[in-house]
């Protein structure tokens, strides 16, 4: 494969910046299709003849149509398909490869991302907020540990896309998606297991002689949930717990 | 009315951040009710709201297209209520729990109608966007974009002006003690978040034994802090 085409800074960033809005437009017919051609629009813009061109003008169609992926890993799609259009490939494989990349690039963001990264985050923010610091820490705590790792994964893909081009693929070999699923996972499994007694106690407030009670009925309520998988949601049922105890409160 | 502008746009801003931009997750309510905790001159009771709303949370995980409540603009209206009731008011906690819920609920919904609405622009625009019209592009990604900064703020007015005056009079007749009153917020809570964890961690292999040696260390720092 030959070196790709240096892209300028200023398009980088631009595509970049883009690909946080990668999401703006989702809707139930296209997913993010419009968002991914809106994040390679300053990249096409270097195709023959510029903006008024027929290949840049096709390119934006091909690339406004039905997309999904998980959000965070769409800059490697966007990276490689921006290659592929710049390098003139053949339309036939850069469809396929629209088509192909999107089931991998949606399950192993969700699994890495919203099944792990942003739930061992959150609990460690809890972990902080139950050693006693300060709003303000809990919160900067969160928004870098978790956007270390949010904005790192998209500067990677967009790079990585770039450089591989329809060879991308290679790159979901990589071990972070491999094992780091997983890795995250046991570590959320860990955090979560020292945080959730500690960070009840730290809500429990008044309610601090009823501690162990709280947490022998938060398990149980737990247990039953997890038991019901699908059926009920613990949110839905706090719902109507809540507004049942407050109504109690108030008539009583 | 317009003391509540300031909470207003906050909740435009993080009910933007949930899907559309910039997904920095700066919507999670640890952080959007310790933010609108800060906005109604309480960080300290905006950040404890925003504890119990995230054990909350981890149950509703933005998975694809799943449809799930809307926490940006849900974390500001708990976080704003909780904090805008002085320490030692009783019930205050669960009222605001609640407020933030429904809030969610209804702005997931309205995160739904927002996705049709784009639908339909770009069905209108069809032609448009198959002949790869740049402005085309630009025009239907901004458009959603506004709408849905518009989206999160009109949910979170909405709520703040139903909720606040509605959380006055509730507390103002609330009868049960302030620890009864805590400990069921709690416990649904700390239900909620378990239940979420092994529901996220039991498919992987081992992860059981780190939560329940993580569980074990956890009651030990309990019992010595």
């Amino acid at each position: 494969m030959s070196a790709p085409r240096q892209l300028p800074f200023g398009i980088r960033l631009a595509t970049l910046l883009r690909l946080l809005a990668v999401q703006g437009a989702w809707n139930y017919e296209t997913l993010m299709g419009n968002g991914i051609a809106f994040a390679m629009e300053p990249g096409l813009r270097l195709l023959p003849d510029g903006t008024d061109g027929a290949p840049f003008r096709a390119a934006m169609a091909r690339h406004a149509g039905y997309f999904n992926a998980h959000p965070y890993l769409a800059g490697l799609a966007v990276g490689a398909l921006l290659r592929a259009e710049l390098d003139g490939e053949d339309v036939t494989r850069i469809e396929r490869f629209r088509t192909a990349c999107c089931g991998p690039l949606g399950s192993v963001g969700d699994r890495l991302v919203w099944a792990g990264w942003l739930p061992a985050c959150s609990l460690v923010a809890l972990g902080v907020f139950s050693a006693g610091a300060a709003p303000l820490t809990v919160v900067l705590t969160f928004v870098v540990l978790y956007n270390l790792g949010h904005l790192g994964l998209r500067l990677w893909g967009l790079e990585a896309g770039y450089r591989n081009g329809l060879q991308v693929a290679n790159s979901l070999g990589n071990p972070l998606f491999r094992k780091g699923p997983a890795a995250v996972a046991r570590v959320a499994a860990l955090t979560a297991g020292v945080v959730w007694p500690l960070a009840v106690r730290g809500v429990v407030g008044p309610a601090r002689n009823w501690l162990v009670f709280v947490l022998a009925a938060a398990a149980a309520g737990a247990f039953v949930v997890t038991r019901l998988q699908g059926r009920v949601e613990g949110w839905r049922v706090a719902i109507a717990g809540l507004a049942g105890l407050i109504l109690y409160s108030v008539v009583r | 009315m317009i003391e509540l502008f300031p909470l207003t746009m906050l909740g435009a801003l993080l009910g933007l951040d949930v899907v559309s931009f910039p997904q920095a997750m700066i919507s999670r309510p640890i952080v959007s009710a310790t933010l609108a905790g800060a906005l109604a001159g309480a960080p300290g009771r905006g950040v404890i709201a925003g504890a119990v709303l995230e054990l909350f949370a981890l149950e509703t995980l933005p998975f694809g297209a799943s449809r799930y409540p809307e926490w940006g603009s849900a974390g500001v209206v708990g976080g704003a209520i909780f904090a805008l009731h002085p320490d030692g008011t009783t019930g205050a906690l669960a009222v605001a729990v609640l407020a933030s819920l429904l809030t969610a609920v209804v702005s997931g919904w309205s995160m739904i109608q927002h996705r049709r609405a784009i639908g339909r622009w770009a069905a209108g625009m069809r032609d448009a966007l198959a002949s790869g019209e740049q402005g085309a592009v630009a025009t239907l990604q901004l458009r959603g974009m506004t709408m849905d900064l518009l989206r999160g703020g009109l949910v979170t007015f909405a709520a703040l002006a139903l909720f606040v005056p509605l959380s006055r009079v509730v507390l103002s007749v609330w009868s049960l003690a302030p620890a009864p009153s805590r400990a069921v917020v709690v416990a649904l809570a700390g239900a909620a978040a378990l239940g979420a964890v092994w529901k996220i961690v039991h498919a992987t292999a081992g992860a059981r034994w780190y939560l329940l040696g993580g569980f074990l260390l956890g009651l030990s720092l309990l019992g010595i802090t």
